[in-house]
């Protein structure tokens, strides 16, 4: 395996902002952190375990061999469809915050040199949710595994359907999930990967399509959001409900899988699928022959 | 218009309700009530004029959601003959907010599927408003695939508030039923027609709504979440519900116009309810041409089509260039 703590971030892209400071403060122990351990531990509180949302860029940069990475559709995103108040703004404002114009990246890289298309959503892109672009994206890429032959992973974070484009948003869990329906049918691997939190039309679509379905341990999974369960049947959650932990109990997910470990379990399964692998020296590949970064 | 559009419908139906007691009161008791008659006839004239004329979103919505609209039963019982109701999903149980039987459509063998809305309380209460769990979505799935196998069409029938939203169905996978319906649906290799009666109410809708044609009711409403939700996440204030309403594109209309529903089913002036036999013939007429054209397309071609169909929807932009282009 690569040495985690020298990988290099995943430079083309920008990063999230971080608020300035040597010290974090855990969201879930409260003990503060300091900063350069907390992202030496891939951002996973030493001291209770609390995995930290990563962007998408944080997740890839993790994930991926260093420099194979061709990212696809890198321009595309979402227009304001129903000229829905205050879309355009919030669209602005994730775009400038993200330095990019969508909750979702996709493209060619590999894990410990086997070769995969890799996609991964971000939750700090109006929530990770997905509109039409989201499901392009998320479509093509899957069209471009069926193409390519190429095992799909697919790391969600997302609140569900973007409001905002309404009922094409809706339309975008169709589009997804016929899209992965197709792997099914030719026989290419697809492996989700639920980060916290993974909820909505985002579950009820490709997140829970995978061949092998993993999550992040902590990680908030389910259909409808706790309040509205809470409001329904009248009565208090347990703390669990809908955790990581949870969803494994029941039957609904694979496995529970912490950050620390996630590389070499997907290297592990890509491995099994026995799909390509790139030699040593061989540079990342794009159909249009140039590597991004 | 738009807050008092429920209140305007609950007039028009007492209004006609007290017509047709004067009408048997002047037929029995031998009066004369004609002017009285006419006096309120006049009435519910321009009390429906004012709401149909042009409804607003909201006003649809309480169309859609109106308790008098036909139910699941009431066109299975209109549209269909040589009906036999399937039973559960072989896993848990039987959902009874699903429905789901063989049977035929003017002498050709269909499979039924929909959200079953009771037309009172007590049956609602029976079948969860229409809510299943993910047994429901389970049972609607194994008798898709069995419309598969016999290769006969499979007519879907859409009429629900969601998906039920309860801790027993997180648990049971509610977003995997879905998800595997839509994913099963997208590939089924027989024709599929939904027909989108009342509340087409998010993913719990969209789960038996992968069809190669999508026809609606006039005032029937699609949406990715309620008006009500909407409002309260974005406004923090429910009672924005019929602002909502208007943002969403939620009718017919605007369906058609997004390229998400293809036919548009006329209603009765006035609403379904108050002509319930016209809409059976309006669908009976749609699904007697649809299914005939749909006969005519190979499993292979259908299951393309139906890919192509929601593939193309969806509205991009692309900064460095055309939509579709590759950086």
């Amino acid at each position: 395996m690569l040495n985690w703590l020298r990988r290099p971030k995943y430079g083309s892209l920008q990063r999230r902002e971080m608020p300035a400071g040597i010290w974090a403060k855990c969201p879930r122990c409260s003990n503060l952190i300091y900063r350069k351990e907390l992202e030496r531990n891939l951002r996973v509180c030493p001291k209770c375990g609390y995995h930290h949302r990563l962007s998408a860029e944080e997740r890839l940069a993790i994930t991926l061999d260093e420099d194979a990475f061709a990212e696809f559709d890198g321009q595309l995103g979402s227009a304001d469809p129903l000229q829905f108040a205050g879309y355009p703004e919030k669209l602005d404002e994730a775009r400038q915050r993200t330095g990019r114009p969508e909750a979702v990246i996709w493209g060619e890289g590999s894990i410990d040199r086997w070769r995969a298309v890799v996609a991964a959503l971000d939750f700090y892109f109006m929530g990770g949710s997905m509109g039409s672009a989201v499901g392009e994206k998320v479509a093509r890429a899957a069209e471009h595994a069926r193409e390519a032959r190429l095992p799909l992973v697919i790391f969600s974070a997302s609140g569900g359907a973007r409001m905002q484009e309404g009922i094409l948003s809706l339309m975008q869990l169709a589009k997804t999930s016929a899209a992965v329906g197709r792997l099914h049918d030719d026989g290419v691997p697809y492996v989700s990967v639920m980060c916290d939190p993974t909820t909505g039309g985002v579950t009820a679509s490709f997140a829970f399509l995978g061949d092998i379905v993993i999550a992040e341990p902590g990680a908030m999974i389910g259909f409808a959001g706790r309040r509205v369960i809470e409001q329904t049947i009248r009565r208090k959650l347990p703390e669990d409900f809908q955790t990581a932990e949870f969803c494994l109990q029941k039957g609904l997910i694979d496995m529970v899988v912490p950050r620390a470990e996630m590389r070499q379990t997907l290297a592990g399964l890509l491995a099994f699928f026995g799909g390509p692998r790139r030699e040593v020296q061989e540079p990342a590949v794009s159909p249009e022959g140039v590597s991004a970064t | 218009m738009t807050a008092s559009s429920p209140d305007l419908d609950r007039q028009l139906t007492e209004v006609e309700a007290e017509i047709e007691r004067l009408r048997r009161l002047s037929r029995e008791q031998n009066l004369s009530l004609d002017g009285e008659i006419s006096t309120l006839e006049e009435r519910a004239e321009a009390l429906r004029r004012e709401i149909f004329t042009n409804p607003s979103p909201w006003h649809v919505v309480q169309l859609a959601r109106h308790t008098q609209r036909p139910r699941l039963v009431d066109y299975v019982s209109a549209l269909f003959t040589d009906v036999l109701e399937l039973h559960g999903d072989r896993l848990f149980r039987d959902d009874p907010a699903m429905y789901a039987a063989l049977a035929r459509f003017q002498g050709q063998p269909v499979v039924v599927v929909g959200h079953n809305k009771g037309k009172d309380t007590k049956e609602n209460i029976a079948r969860n408003f229409g809510m299943p769990y993910p047994e429901g979505y389970r049972k609607a799935l194994r008798a898709m695939k069995l419309a598969e196998k016999f290769g006969a069409p499979v007519i879907a029938f859409v009429d629900t508030p969601g998906a039920f939203p309860g801790d027993a169905a997180e648990e049971r996978g509610q977003a995997e039923a879905i998800a595997r319906n839509i994913e099963e649906m997208s590939r089924l290799r027989t024709p599929v027609i939904v027909v989108i009666t009342g509340e087409g109410g998010s993913g719990g809708a969209l789960a038996i709504a992968v069809g190669d044609v999508v026809l609606m009711l006039q005032y029937a409403i699609y949406t990715v979440i309620s008006p009500e939700g909407c409002a309260a996440i974005l406004w923090h204030d429910a009672t924005r519900a019929a602002e909502a309403a208007a943002a969403l594109r939620l009718t017919a209309a605007d369906l058609q116009a997004l390229g998400v529903v293809d036919e548009v089913l006329p209603e009765p002036f006035a609403g379904a309810h108050r002509d319930p036999e016209a809409v059976f013939a309006e669908i009976r007429d749609a699904l007697r041409r649809q299914l005939g054209a749909l006969r005519e397309v190979t499993a292979a071609e259908l299951v393309n089509r139906r890919y192509a169909k929601f593939r193309r929807l969806g509205v991009l932009h692309e900064a460095g260039g055309p939509d579709g282009q590759r950086r």
